[in-house]
């Protein structure tokens, strides 16, 4: 932040007027900031006000003479969220719920640790990081639809993967097979990215640090434990939670490589998409609220128990780019 | 010895990245009848997936361009509308600054599919569905966040002391933007371009849900929708060359802007 600093030093020396100058910044700000504010309230901000105003509401019986929902919708109030938690639906929701805490839990923990693996080697590398690097960028560009096609491909009962394991799994149909191909294909497409972001922040530590601690008899798991990881740890906390806010909406992948409305990988998303393919808006809409209710207390839980800081992180990243 | 071990490690990193994609070409370029067919390298190899692909009936063609027209206005308009708030939010001293950076950034916390039922009425009740801008608004609602974000980290990165000396000379605010500023500025609208193109160009909730018309299906969607000509339940052979063509030139331009697209990933830390 010294360029901010440094600058106002030198706008309130040069200024006989601070207050005024001020004054026309910040009505400068607002004038920049609010198209993007608007435009967020426009296609964030409604649409999810008008999702909590739809969960409360049922669809009324009015059908016109071509089949089409007439305006017609009835106030039900918690009728749509209730009737969730009862008889076959709360079945499909706990197993919805499951399910995608089990994506969650499964991809972030196997990435974090691949994606740290592979920083490490690239860090340890003498020659061939470029390429390498280069290589770690291709399943993140490849688009998630496309990389769930080419996992069922690969998954299919006579695929390459029974043929490396020379052995015959079912892996798309409906089990537990289902749910590891899943979490294969997504640990596959983001772990590079987690170690792309651990690379950089391996990159910013100084090398006299690493000398100093094995001066003092630290062996490479100890300088690895008390040197690398909490230096590296704002950077790999802030990338982990945006992983971990992104696979509690999975939808993409199992809906390609699995299919929609399959036990084994439906996800809250899925069900809540499900819903409103068949025009259920109410209940729909009551998925997702508990959808976004759910990730906003585990991004709460984390930034509070793990104190990610998201905003600093882009300040001190900032910073230290500069340096 | 230690250099024997880190080749090592590295070629596994390359092959566990690059093997599936391998997989994908390989496989586009079987013939149909070889298709399962668990050779590591195609013999012969054929262009006849590729060539199916973009057969009559797939309208592949107006996939693609469909993709692009979306994920470019996607991109144009993020940029133009983004741009000026990041350089608020780096530059500009006022209050409600980081309050206005979480805001923004929590807005991507919100599950598309929370944003996905009011817009799919809403849209439904106006006429929108089957319509670019159908999936060009509720693109915005991720692409804004996120090239906000990555445009703010550039920004302040950038020596805003020159803008300082331009205006010390006679130039004003939007002078000194235009021609101190907005050169030094374009690599990272750049790459934040780049990224946010890929991210918009990704994208399948929306997509998959606010168009049912085969012409104005975005290429992800039409792929994930193939129907097969021959006896195959599901044209595999076809998809892996239709993901490849997909596929291919987004890697191409990732690779070229390798060193920029890792600057602004590891500034801005999103997908």
């Amino acid at each position: 932040m010294s360029t901010v600093s440094r600058s106002a030093a030198v706008r309130t020396a040069r200024k006989p007027r601070p207050s005024g100058g001020r004054r026309g910044e910040r009505r400068m700000a607002a004038l920049l900031l609010s198209p993007t504010l608007l435009v967020l309230a426009l296609v964030v901000g409604y649409p999810v006000l008008a999702g909590l105003r739809e969960s409360l509401y049922a669809r009324g019986n009015g059908l016109d003479a071509d089949g089409f929902v007439v305006q017609g919708d009835k106030f039900v109030g918690l009728d749509n969220y209730t009737s969730i938690f009862h008889g076959d639906r709360a079945d499909a929701f706990w197993n919805a719920f499951t399910n995608t805490t089990f994506f969650t839990v499964t991809t972030v923990a196997l990435e974090t640790v691949i994606g740290v693996g592979m920083a490490l080697i690239m860090h340890q590398a003498f020659r061939g990081r470029a390429v390498v690097r280069a290589s770690i960028l291709v399943p993140w560009a490849i688009p998630t639809a496309i990389s769930g096609l080419l996992w069922r491909w690969i998954f299919q009962a006579d695929g390459a993967a029974n043929a490396v394991l020379g052995h015959q799994v079912l892996w798309t149909a409906d089990g537990f097979a289902a749910k590891i191909a899943v979490v294969i294909a997504e640990v596959w497409k983001t772990s590079p990215f987690i170690g792309l972001l651990v690379l950089a922040g391996l990159q910013m530590v100084p090398r006299e640090v690493h000398e100093a601690a094995k001066v003092d008899g630290a062996s490479a798991l100890q300088r690895f434990g008390y040197v690398t990881l909490p230096l590296i740890k704002p950077a790999l906390l802030v990338a982990v939670l945006f992983r971990m806010l992104d696979v509690l909406r999975m939808f993409d992948l199992p809906a390609v490589l699995v299919g929609v409305n399959q036990k084994s990988v439906e996800t809250l998303t899925m069900l809540a998409w499900f819903e409103a393919t068949n025009l259920r808006y109410g209940s729909a809409a009551a998925y997702a609220t508990i959808l976004f209710g759910y990730i906003a207390l585990i991004a709460y839980l984390f930034v509070k128990l793990l104190g990610a800081d998201i905003i600093g992180e882009a300040r001190r990243s900032a910073k230290g780019a500069k340096r | 010895m230690k250099r024997a071990l880190s080749y090592l490690g590295l070629a596994a990193v390359a092959v566990y990245c690059l093997a599936p994609f391998y997989w994908m070409v390989a496989s586009a370029l079987r013939r149909p009848q070889d298709q399962f067919d668990n050779s590591p390298v195609p013999s012969p190899v054929s262009t006849e997936n590729f060539r199916a692909v973009f057969g009559g009936h797939n309208g592949f063609g107006r996939a693609l361009l469909n993709s692009v027209i979306v994920a470019g206005t996607t991109t144009v308009l993020t940029l133009v509308v983004g741009v000026f708030t990041a350089y608020a939010l780096a530059r500009l001293e006022f209050r409600f600054k980081n309050a206005v950076l979480g805001l923004v950034i929590a807005t991507t916390m919100f599950p598309g599919v929370s944003q996905l039922v009011p817009l799919l009425k809403l849209f439904t009740d106006i006429g929108w569905i089957n319509t670019y801008q159908a999936m060009v608004v509720p693109s915005l609602g991720f692409a804004l966040p996120l090239s906000v974000w990555l445009l703010t980290a550039f920004f302040r990165q950038l020596p805003f002391e020159l803008e300082q000396a331009a205006m010390v000379d006679g130039c004003t605010r939007g002078q000194a933007f235009r021609k101190i500023i907005v050169p030094l500025a374009a690599p990272g609208v750049f790459t934040t371009a780049i990224l946010t193109f890929i991210a918009a160009w990704n994208e399948f909730l929306i997509a998959l849900s606010m168009v049912n018309r085969k012409e104005m299906q975005t290429a992800t969607v039409a792929i994930s929708k193939f129907t097969g000509v021959s006896g195959f339940d599901q044209p595999f052979g076809t998809q892996m060359a239709a993901g490849a063509v997909v596929t291919v030139p987004l890697i191409a331009v990732v690779l070229v802007f390798q060193r920029r697209i890792v600057a602004g990933l590891t500034a801005g830390g999103v997908k």
